[in-house]
């Protein structure tokens, strides 16, 4: 009754994915542990350099009283020792609670988090999908062309792009759309309202979707004449079908990897972006609070950024696993 | 490398055939010594303030070539004081990281086992930091002068450098050509510094050309923000922001700093690109 052959190969089929599977999950765990440690220097250092430095939340330009100064710094528990503070710092982290801000006095640095992270996220991940969808499809095009016009012309392009900082192209782009054209406006924020979106997003794509093409552009070539390629092409596969099917996907690995650094370009042009379209997002809040020197806002919104950017790699190193068929088999970068 | 000087006339060679390089070249040559030698020739100080012409476009009032800004301040004579501050700040920082970088992972790289782990450990923590942000915290801390800037830049710049020298001298290490010297009879010092420094030298220098726009940008980010160079000292980022505001009514005030800029970074990429093809014509 039982074709006991298939019933092995079956079976091992599930074994053999099972372990697929695990591997991916170990993998994931030793990423996320190994992220921990990362927080923690990042946590502490930002906590000792705000607490070893001259000078503190409450000097003002006009001196406090002495008495109002001392009940100031009781209530917001720095008359303690530090290791107290840090210790307290750490414990209300835990539960998602990261103080109070020195300077917007009404309100906890959870609440301008919260009020600013899914600002910040919209057009973050809306700058990255818009950049890989223009990016790697306009690389593609310029590999195909290659040093013909349509290549120069990406590639010119790319350059320009990618010697241009966000905070150059963000006032052009709101002086040409905004003020010349008047087809967006300047700045403004309105929940829903998808126009405000559209010159911030393009800003922070713009440098993103340069180098996704000049990369995706190089990589493919460098692909192409890989000899595997040649062997396909000398068994007579259709050029769409090589492309599809044996270039692309190893051609991608470069551009994933560059993921990573991709979502820290855009969250550090986020600053640029939120002070200039005035979008109440976590840069804004982040570039006010540096201004003000109030400390326990930037330390607040650098540990949000950087656990962001460490959650981010971590998904790209799985992508990259997922795409790697060395990796997929070892389970190890 | 003395004698016969291969590499090196070789490379010299390479680049002055790349026309576009030999070009960006020669701009940040100009740029270079208008930035250091063009404003007491132009006849303003910088925070001088011209009553007559306020706000003027290019061209279209005696000696202001590139119009003033809103307190009639000229704004060539402020653009090169920019591009002075920015030049200045971008080149120390970098030789900063270029000190501590090339030390580190000199010294890894050379040690090698235990101690080259421990070294590499503390530069993987330190580049896995989100580094913008804690220059933000430093100019926070610290104040907001150039000094600061220049620190905060540099304390976190030197880590690609230690990386790429590190992989560099543990490469060179097991070469033939080492081999050869040790064969030869060559003392420790002499495979230094005759075989290792100068193959070194040239991702060095490449790396560091690359480095500069990267510092430039950086400080003019922050400066851009309010939280680096602080007016009335001018520097690209900060008069970016005031052209930025006032772009509606006087374009120039925008277009003047921000191409000065861009031109900047681009000859500067494009030179450390150059630069990376004459010494490296594997790819050719």
């Amino acid at each position: 009754m039982y074709d006991k052959s298939g019933f092995a190969e079956a079976a091992s089929f599930f074994v053999r994915a099972n372990a697929a599977v695990m591997t991916m999950l170990g993998f994931v765990a030793r990423r996320l542990l190994g992220a921990v440690p990362t927080l923690a220097v990042i946590i502490t250092l930002s906590f000792m350099m705000t607490r070893l430095a001259p000078g503190g939340p409450f000097d003002e330009d006009q001196a406090l009283p002495p008495a109002i100064r001392a009940n100031l710094e009781a209530a917001y528990g720095l008359d303690q020792p530090v290791t107290v503070q840090f210790g307290r710092y750490v414990a209300g982290l835990l539960h998602g609670d990261f103080g109070p801000s020195y300077k917007f006095r009404d309100f906890t640095v959870t609440e301008l988090i919260a009020s600013g992270l899914p600002v910040s996220l919209t057009i973050g991940a809306a700058a990255i999908l818009l950049a890989l969808a223009l990016g790697i499809p306009a690389g593609i095009w310029a590999a195909l062309r290659q040093d013909r016009i349509a290549d120069r012309f990406v590639m010119s392009l790319a350059v320009a792009g990618i010697s241009v900082p966000v905070f150059v192209i963000a006032p052009f782009l709101a002086l040409v759309f905004g003020i010349w054209l008047r087809w967006l406006p300047v700045a403004g924020w309105a929940p829903g309202k998808l126009t405000d979106l559209v010159l911030p997003v393009a800003t922070l794509a713009l440098p993103v979707i340069a180098y996704l093409a000049r990369l995706m552009r190089g990589s493919l070539l460098e692909v192409m004449r890989a000899p595997w390629i040649r062997a396909a092409r000398a068994r007579g596969l259709p050029q769409h079908r090589i492309l599809l099917r044996h270039a692309l996907p190893a051609a991608l690995l470069p551009v994933v990897s560059y993921l990573g650094p991709a979502v820290a370009a855009v969250l550090t042009g986020s600053l640029v972006v939120e002070t200039i379209f005035g979008l109440p997002g976590m840069g804004r809040h982040l570039v006010q609070g540096a201004l003000n020197r109030d400390y326990t806002l930037v330390m607040g919104m650098v540990i949000v950024y950087a656990a962001l950017m460490i959650v981010l790699n971590l998904v790209a190193d799985l992508v990259y696993a997922w795409l790697d068929p060395r990796i997929r088999r070892e389970g190890r970068t | 490398m003395s004698g016969r000087g291969g590499l090196w006339r070789d490379a010299l060679q390479r680049l002055a055939a790349n026309r576009m390089a030999m070009l960006c070249l020669a701009i940040l040559l100009l740029m270079t010594a208008a930035a250091v030698f063009g404003p007491p020739l132009l006849g303003f100080r910088q925070d001088q303030i011209d009553w007559a012409h306020m706000a003027v476009p290019p061209l279209s009032a005696q000696g202001h070539w590139l119009g003033t800004d809103r307190l009639g301040r000229d704004m060539l004579v402020r653009t090169l004081h920019g591009l002075r501050v920015s030049l200045a700040i971008a080149l120390s920082a970098t030789l900063v990281s270029l000190l501590i970088g090339v030390s580190w992972g000199a010294t890894a790289g050379y040690l090698r086992g235990r101690a080259d782990a421990v070294m590499m450990r503390v530069v993987d923590i330190l580049y896995a930091l989100p580094q913008v942000f804690f220059v933000i915290i430093l100019t926070v801390l610290l104040g907001r002068s150039p000094a600061t800037l220049l620190a905060a830049i540099g304390a976190f710049g030197w880590l690609t450098m230690a990386r790429i020298v590190r992989g560099q001298a543990l490469a060179l290490r097991e070469r033939e050509f080492v081999e050869a010297a040790i064969v030869g009879g060559a003392g420790t010092a002499r495979i230094v510094a005759r075989h290792i420094v100068p193959n070194l030298l040239g991702p060095v220098i490449v790396y560091a050309t690359l480095t500069v726009p990267q510092v430039i940008l950086v400080e003019s980010f922050l400066s851009f923000l309010g939280i680096g160079i602080q007016e009335p000292l001018a520097s690209l980022g900060n008069l970016i922001a005031d052209g930025a505001v006032e772009m509606e009514t006087a374009t120039w005030m925008l277009a003047v700093p921000a191409a000065c800029l861009v031109l900047l970074v681009f000859c500067f990429n494009f030179l450390g690109d150059g630069l990376r093809d004459a010494l490296d014509p594997r790819d050719h």
